[in-house]
């Protein structure tokens, strides 16, 4: 089983709760899709029309909460949004998201690796979201990161896991789980994530701008769960020389040989 | 009293705690997280947090997110 930080992990699927059409899609969404942790963001409340309450349609079952630091574009920025993140859910857990280019999203990797720093002193449970760079993974972990989040491909991209070879070489190395965080945009690319070996995927806009997102949530699940079977039985090796999959012993010796 | 929440300033009559600046913006507490000038206030607080012209009030909630 998945554990992160003392915390077992039936699903190894992670779900965004970002996007969808409504409160009670986005619920009947996780739930199809039985993850146990999903992410959320923090905003100023808009005085002049406040939203309802995320959380109302979230509390029908126990998730773990995973706030991210989404908007920040430094590591100060970053850990005061974890504070606030901290105030508000009473958890420690934190994804940790420096993004200084809001035309990329891509996460800086120095800032990421001082506000991990800090934060794990701070005694956050750091989850931080990052290039697929083996080596910022090595660091990450090394500065107490629970676990560490490479990128398939841009957020909401749904370009799938373009990263595949770096994100192998992390899987490799790391110590700690790896979870492919942003790019899934269909199953597939989860499924093929897993089979890689990755701990486990965190996926949001390929589910919440689906046509029917609570049937897509489902699809994922299945598909993460298909990967990490197929992981676990052990995938066999790719060759570019064909080999057979009938026996060759018994072969008929001519063609049409057997009508003689 | 001028306060500024969530950068627009505001001007706010009878209002002495932060208690009452959510009730007045009928915010129920226990859905936000409130920040006074940058100092996380916890919920236990809220009330004897008290607000003077010119304070930075930013209210936080959860929404959804990636």
């Amino acid at each position: 089983m998945l554990t992160i930080a003392g915390t077992e992990f039936k699903s190894r699927l992670f779900l965004g709760t970002g996007k969808f059409s409504s409160s009670s899609v986005m619920a009947d969404a996780i739930a199809a899709s039985e993850c146990q942790m999903v992410t959320v963001a923090l905003r100023r409340v808009n005085l002049d029309n406040p939203e309802d309450d995320i959380m109302k349609a979230l509390s029908v079952r126990e998730y773990i909460f995973l706030p991210n630091t989404s908007g920040a574009r430094n590591a100060n920025e970053a850990i005061r949004l974890a504070h606030l993140a901290r105030a508000a859910s009473g958890s420690s857990w934190l994804k940790l998201e420096v993004t200084p280019d809001p035309r990329t999203l891509l996460p800086d990797p120095v800032e990421t690796l001082l506000a991990t720093e800090k934060l794990v002193k701070d005694g956050f449970i750091v989850l931080p979201y990052m290039n697929a760079d083996p080596i910022l993974a090595l660091k990450l972990q090394d500065a107490g990161a629970a676990a560490v989040m490479p990128l398939g491909s841009p957020i909401g991209t749904n370009q799938g896991v373009l990263t595949d070879s770096m994100i192998a070489i992390i899987i490799e190395q790391a110590r700690v789980p790896v979870v492919v965080d942003a790019g899934i945009g269909a199953p597939s690319h989860a499924a093929y994530a897993m089979e890689m070996g990755a701990d486990a995927v965190l996926v949001n806009t390929a589910i919440s701008i689906a046509g029917d997102p609570v049937a897509m949530a489902a699809a994922f699940a299945k598909a993460v769960e298909a990967g990490r079977t197929a992981f676990v039985a052990g995938m066999g090796q790719r060759s570019k020389q064909a080999s057979a999959s009938s026996p060759a012993d018994g072969k008929l010796s001519s063609d049409l040989g057997f009508l003689a | 009293m001028n306060i500024t929440v969530n950068g627009s300033n505001k001007v706010f009559q009878d209002i002495f705690s932060v208690t009452d600046l959510l009730k007045t913006l009928q915010l129920p507490p226990e859905t936000v997280v409130v920040e006074l000038n940058t100092i996380i206030i916890q919920p236990d607080s809220y009330h004897s947090a008290k607000l003077v012209e010119g304070d930075q009030v930013e209210i936080i909630r959860f929404v959804g997110g990636g």
